[in-house]
């Protein structure tokens, strides 16, 4: 900075000197700008809409009703809570099985291995597929007359089942979906983990006699644990939000029993079917809690537990 | 480690020591890995596959069970999805948000990284990031709104900012860990050489980074390109993204299987190919942050 100054600074030189003094706050305030107002005026607008009674349009006369959106929401027994617990049941199970999944195929992978490229091209693929498309390819797998799940089931004398189109099994079945799209992510971050270890804690207990399960389960993994952690976090972040395949199979409402109609698909019918803005937004406020409740919690015991 | 482990009392010597000093895994260990590979890999292939299949049978030969693998090919679906569609119209619109909304989060995103990296902006970087962990639905009302006031709902202008919504937190999330890897030396080196701290990031620190940038470019594509939601609602006619052109087609009375892989086999396959050709890339962004604590 000191060395650029002339006599006679020109209108050039004056402003590259300001530009590198404010350097931080210039190549940062664009993106800044840019969250604030696409995010942060519209949550504050969200916010404000779910102690109101808008409806039909945001636009139209609406009155301020305080916290009795929430008192509804909350005592909401018919379609809030079910769609809190599908949440939690599509994310929790859908999560463990990726993560023991994951963790399996990432130990089949850890060591080289001839043809190794090939098996990580291919299991890439189901996570970079238009999760769309890839709701659209299942529905067709899982056609209860035409499918060919149930054409294996079958050959092995299984009687058909209803999949996508029964009461029960659809939730399962999105998460046999969930299963299938995201255990690659959790294969590649476990794997990133795995490489970056050193050997020699896995080799002091080997000489001293641990078996392949106890090295894993006492040695591996918890020098996994960071690893593990922010595999949870970044992946129940999504499962949480879930809403392509969801809507994409089922389309509106979640089917005609809600049989999937998490807190995403809830909220979204109740911003974009019924117009009723002031219970959706309640809705997702308290969805985003939710959310930043669960990150906290995880977050905070990793520190916790560091100290 | 100091772990509870049923000792034995004496050090077993290599088996071999002639080869490596690993242990040399039993026989019956590599004949499972082997299966287990192949069946891991059928398992994440096989649907896919079956997806093309189905798109290159008529919708006779889709509901004839006898024609599960023996068929006579058909080309005729893609050329209703492109033809009679106007899929390449739904393409283009994909491709150019997709486009749009990496080139203009890139632009305004690595700055911000970078700043966020050097100066330790914590809570900044936080809020960036907070993007990632907010549903998008919440916004999606205002936004409707806010925009159809404008008059730029159904435009390619809101689609674009809808993406960078997506695609900014990834950048600069991909971005800070980059940037915190790059060494501070280089750059302090320059500005003894004359560069100001503009100039030493502009040509030094910035040609550095392109895997990183690369990293976060394609990976910011395909989410741009896989995104559903926002298109969902923010799209016009004219400007529909090909996710959304596909749920449409589901929405009439009979389901046109054939046509509709035929589709999905269009969406999925462009970012198939990215994906082969810059798997490195995509893996190393995926799992950024990974391995740190």
């Amino acid at each position: 900075m000191t060395t650029m100054v002339s006599t006679k600074p020109t209108a050039w030189e004056k402003s590259s000197t300001w530009a590198n003094h404010h350097r931080k706050w210039l190549f940062a305030s664009p993106a800044m700008i840019f969250v604030g107002l696409l995010i942060a005026v519209p949550l504050g607008w969200t916010l404000y809409l779910s102690i109101t009674d808008s409806e039909g349009s945001v636009r139209a006369e609406s009155n301020l009703v305080g916290l009795s959106n929430y008192a509804e929401v909350l005592s909401d027994f018919d379609r809030f809570w079910p769609a809190v617990m599908r949440t939690f049941i599509f994310t929790g199970g859908a999560l463990a099985i990726e993560l023991v999944l994951g963790m399996c195929i990432a130990l089949l992978l850890w060591r080289p291995f001839r043809g190794e490229k090939w098996v990580r091209v291919a299991i890439l693929l189901p996570l970079v597929a238009t999760p769309v498309a890839v709701g659209m390819m299942w529905r067709l797998i899982f056609d209860p007359n035409i499918g060919f799940a149930n054409q294996v089931l079958s050959w092995i004398g299984i009687p058909a089942q209803p999949w996508l189109s029964g009461q029960y099994t659809a939730l399962p079945t999105l998460m046999f979906v969930d299963i299938w799209q995201w255990t690659p992510m959790v294969v590649l971050m476990l794997l990133a983990g795995l490489t970056s270890l050193s050997d020699e804690p896995d080799e002091a207990a080997r000489i001293d006699g641990a078996n392949s399960w106890q090295r894993f389960w006492f040695v591996t993994l918890p020098l996994l644990r960071a690893t593990v952690i922010v595999t949870i976090v970044l992946r129940g972040i999504d499962a949480l939000k879930t809403f392509d395949i969801l809507y994409a199979t089922k389309g509106k409402g979640g089917g005609s029993f809600h049989e999937v109609e998490t807190l995403n698909i809830y909220a979204f019918g109740l911003s974009f079917d019924y117009n009723d803005y002031g219970i959706a937004s309640t809705v997702l406020i308290l969805f985003f809690l939710l959310i930043i409740a669960i990150m906290w919690a995880l977050t905070y015991r990793r520190k916790a537990n560091r100290s | 480690m100091t772990t509870t482990l049923p000792t034995r009392p004496v050090i077993q010597p290599p088996r071999s020591p002639a080869s490596a000093p690993r242990r040399r895994k039993p026989r019956a260990y590599k004949i499972f890995r082997v299966v287990a590979l192949t069946l891991t890999v059928l398992l994440f292939i096989a649907p896919l596959v079956w997806m093309f299949i189905a798109s290159l049978k008529t919708n006779v030969d889709i509901y004839d069970a006898s024609k599960t693998l023996f068929f006579t090919p058909t080309l005729d679906n893609y050329d209703n999805v492109l033809s009679r569609n106007n899929y390449f119209g739904f393409i283009f619109n994909s491709f150019w948000v997709a486009f749009m909304s990496t080139i203009f989060s890139l632009l305004i995103g690595v700055p911000a990284a970078y700043a966020m990296s050097r100066f330790a902006m914590h809570r900044s970087a936080l809020v960036v990031l907070m993007a990632r962990i907010i549903p998008g639905v919440s916004l999606l009302v205002p936004w409707y709104f806010i925009f159809a006031n404008m008059r730029m709902v159904g435009g390619f202008g809101v689609l674009i900012l809808s993406h960078m919504f997506v695609a900014l937190p990834l950048i600069v999330y991909i971005m800070i860990s980059y940037f915190d890897s790059t060494p501070l030396e280089l750059e302090e080196q320059a500005q003894v050489d004359g560069l100001t701290h503009i100039g030493a990031f502009l040509r030094i620190t910035l040609p550095l980074s392109v895997p990183g940038l690369a990293t976060a470019g394609i990976l910011s594509f395909i989410f741009s390109w896989n995104n559903f939601m926002f298109a969902l609602v923010l799209s016009g006619a004219n400007t529909k993204t090909l996710p959304v052109a596909i749920f449409n087609f589901v929405s009439y009375a009979s389901i046109d299987w054939g046509s509709l892989m035929a589709a999905a086999v269009v969406v999925t396959v462009p970012i198939m190919v990215i994906a082969l050709f810059t798997q490195k890339y995509i893996v190393s962004g995926l799992t950024a942050g990974a391995t740190k604590g």
